[in-house]
């Protein structure tokens, strides 16, 4: 009773799978974007691969970049100040950085609403004070918050380096339906290549405490190397950790394996 | 328990007779996975991934349970949440990452489990029990990721829940009630995550339980194994323990190494970057695609893409979608050759490594966005999928002429070990 029915089931799944295919065009609607946009340029930094460190003077170099630049349009709410003590700043040091911040707050007598200093345990303050202001300010496009954007982009650093280094001018034989709408930019690494981000970075743009030439290259690597940190401060952590964990398996897989040849010596399998 | 020479469980310190009158638990583990377990003495490594599966169950529901400690289930907050995990909670990026990987894990050596048991045979006489309740823990086991998955509220979360809720609207009538039902709601929101975290943190336990059901079922005919002739007497077998328990210990270090190295070194390689955005109704991701171990079925769902008879094109995509898994219930019953082993069965192990490519080939397509060439593989793939199990099987099962077999266990380990190996039949 199984087997007919069974039949006669799977009989109607290929037939309506037979006529799927008959009627459903073998060509593509041509997408004329693809042939535009470019895959993203790699980045190659201390914190990649499998003995990762944190290249502590680029991320404060790009802490710098993120606080003179981005931080105009974008959040970083995850992050708060003590963290930064990973990129190599004294308990002082964060202390007094908090404390060039302005946060919202209350006025404690009146309960008005007030902005007081910075402490270390409060989060990087958000340029706007709600979304529709952020929508507002941005020609309709909220600027996304940047704590975690190198693992929230399909090409994560690679991804936002290039972005941030790749702005040009339309080509000649971009097509009338991708041309730029008002107020956007192109640029080859956004899917849709017309980004609202105007050019953010410029040559010389932050003077750089160490005396690195602030190059747009050079900007774009260390503010990216710095949201590698934000997406994930554990990550070092995390592969260090991850190779003691990993030795240690590998002896205890060692011996599991040496008596279960001992146990199996005698008998034949 | 199974077999009269199983060794008897003869406690002799005081304190574990006195236990053994009041509450044998001793006697019940010595008889499950202890010397009391006679077991057939040439199982392969495929005969691992039970035990892995049951070690990747515990891992989940325990790292689960320190996570649910630290996570809020409230849209304001569930996102921001999960970061505090990764960010402030002491390893608390390890429990997280664990147990995102070890969703993973588990569907790998389940699959595997799956796989090596359509190849020996495992799901026929006298086992179709044991694969009932395997098929019941499958499913469970998808209930329970799909929920899981919702937690973290990114993106991918609120869309996934969006689309594989909406599969429900597709049924006649009541489909969109049904849908609301489900949600609470008319789209997923506060409601939907408050009852999926419910469910996601009932249904690991109701999964433990039914794999208590799936090793009673198993110990009553014993284990099959890769001849598929079933023991006839002692020398087919050794004691569980300290055989099986020391190999599946040598298994499970090559499984937390696997473990280890994906949640330490690569833990966001199976994940969706999407799910790192804040879930946001008003933004569609460009493709929504689910977690790999939905794929094949998600390939399938998108591969109806015609009304045929008075069915539309959706509802043949999600009735086809839970066809494809519920007609494992019927395997046992599909398949009539008495044979259990491929090793002997040279028609149907073919289809079987065809079933395995075809199911590989869905995989792909279901990653892949709605566009050619991947429809039309996808919709080649899935008349293979029912094909095989409805039509081909059934088939093979009535024409095919067995290879000759040998007439134990035993004949068939020591031809294998005989010094002219090509002498036997089972030395393949």
């Amino acid at each position: 009773m199984v087997r007919p029915l069974g039949f006669l089931v799977g009989l109607g799944f290929i037939t309506a799978l037979v006529l799927a295919i008959f009627t459903t065009p073998l060509s593509n609607e041509p997408n004329v974007a693809y042939s535009f946009v470019k895959h993203p340029r790699h980045l190659k930094l201390a914190s990649d691969g499998l003995v990762p460190h944190w290249d502590k003077a680029q991320l404060q170099r790009g802490m710098q970049v993120y606080k003179e630049v981005c931080s105009a349009c974008h959040s970083l709410n995850l992050v708060a100040f003590r963290n930064i003590q990973d990129l190599g700043y004294t308990e002082g040091q964060v202390k007094t950085f908090a404390k060039g911040f302005q946060v919202p707050s209350i006025n404690p007598d009146t309960g008005e609403v007030a902005t007081r200093d910075g402490l270390s345990s409060d989060h990087f303050p958000a340029p706007y004070a709600n979304d529709v202001a952020a929508r507002a300010a941005n020609n309709n496009a909220i600027p996304p918050d940047l704590s975690l954007i190198t693992k929230a982009r399909e090409g994560g650093k690679d991804y936002v380096y290039s972005l941030l280094t790749g702005y040009q001018n339309p080509p000649a034989n971009l097509p009338a339906e991708l041309k730029l709408g008002t107020g956007l930019h192109y640029n080859p690494y956004f899917p849709n290549l017309n980004l609202a981000m105007a050019k953010p970075l410029a040559d010389n743009q932050v003077t750089y405490a160490d005396g690195t030439k602030a190059s747009v290259d050079q900007m774009a690597k260390d503010v990216t190397a710095f949201l590698v940190w934000t997406a994930e401060p554990k990550l070092v952590t995390r592969v260090q950790v991850g190779w003691a964990v990993f030795f240690f398996l590998l002896i205890f897989t060692v011996l599991a394996y040496l008596s279960y040849r001992n146990i199996w010596a005698d008998k034949k399998h | 328990m199974s077999f009269p020479w199983a060794k008897p469980y003869e406690p002799t310190h005081p304190l574990m007779k006195w236990m053994d009158e009041k509450l044998p638990i001793p006697r019940l583990v010595y008889n499950a996975t202890g010397p009391g377990y006679p077991v057939p003495r040439n199982l392969n490594y495929f005969w691992n991934f039970g035990v892995l599966a049951g070690a990747a169950l515990m891992m989940q529901i325990i790292t689960g349970i320190v996570l649910a400690m630290h996570y809020s289930a409230n849209v304001g907050v569930a996102f921001n949440s999960v970061e505090h995990i990764m960010r402030d909670v002491n390893a608390g990026w390890f429990i997280r990452y664990a147990h995102m990987n070890g969703a993973s894990m588990f569907f790998i050596v389940v699959y595997l489990h799956i796989f090596r048991g359509l190849y020996y045979g495992s799901y026929k006489a006298p086992r179709e029990m044991v694969w009932l309740l395997g098929v019941v823990i499958f499913l469970l086991m998808m209930a329970t990721a799909f929920m899981g998955y919702v937690l973290p509220w990114g993106q991918m979360s609120f869309w996934g829940a969006q689309v594989i809720t909406g599969f429900f609207s597709a049924i006649p009538l009541v489909g969109e009630p049904v849908r609301q039902w489900l949600l609470g709601g008319f789209v997923p929101d506060n409601a939907t995550l408050n009852r999926f975290f419910s469910l996601h943190y009932l249904l690991p336990f109701v999964i433990l339980g039914v794999i208590i059901l799936h090793i009673w079922a198993l110990h009553i005919p014993g284990s099959n194994n890769p001849t598929g002739i079933e023991v006839k007497d002692e020398q087919d077998t050794v004691p569980f323990h300290p055989y099986y328990t020391a190999k599946d210990g040598f298994g499970l270090g090559v499984f937390l190494l696997i473990f280890v190295a994906l949640t330490f070194f690569s833990p966001n390689m199976l994940g969706h970057a999407d799910n790192y955005i804040p879930a946001n109704s008003l933004s569609t991701p460009a493709h929504i695609v689910p977690e790999w171990y939905f794929l094949p079925f998600y390939a399938i769902l998108k591969a109806f893409t015609f009304n045929f008879l008075w069915i539309d094109a959706k509802l043949w995509g999600v009735i086809a979608m839970f066809a494809s898994i519920a007609l494992l219930f019927f395997l046992p019953w599909l398949d009539s050759s008495p044979v259990k082993s491929s090793t002997y069965r040279p028609l149907y192990r073919w289809f079987f490594w065809v079933l395995v490519a075809d199911v590989l080939l869905l995989g792909w397509c279901g990653m892949q966005p709605a566009e050619q060439p991947w429809v039309i593989l996808s919709q080649l793939g899935a008349i293979y999928y029912f094909a095989h199990f409805l039509v081909i099987l059934p088939i093979v099962s009535r024409i095919e002429r067995p290879l000759p077999m040998p007439n134990s266990i035993t004949e068939a380990v020591l031809a294998k070990h005989a010094p002219d190996a090509a002498s036997g039949p089972a030395a393949a």
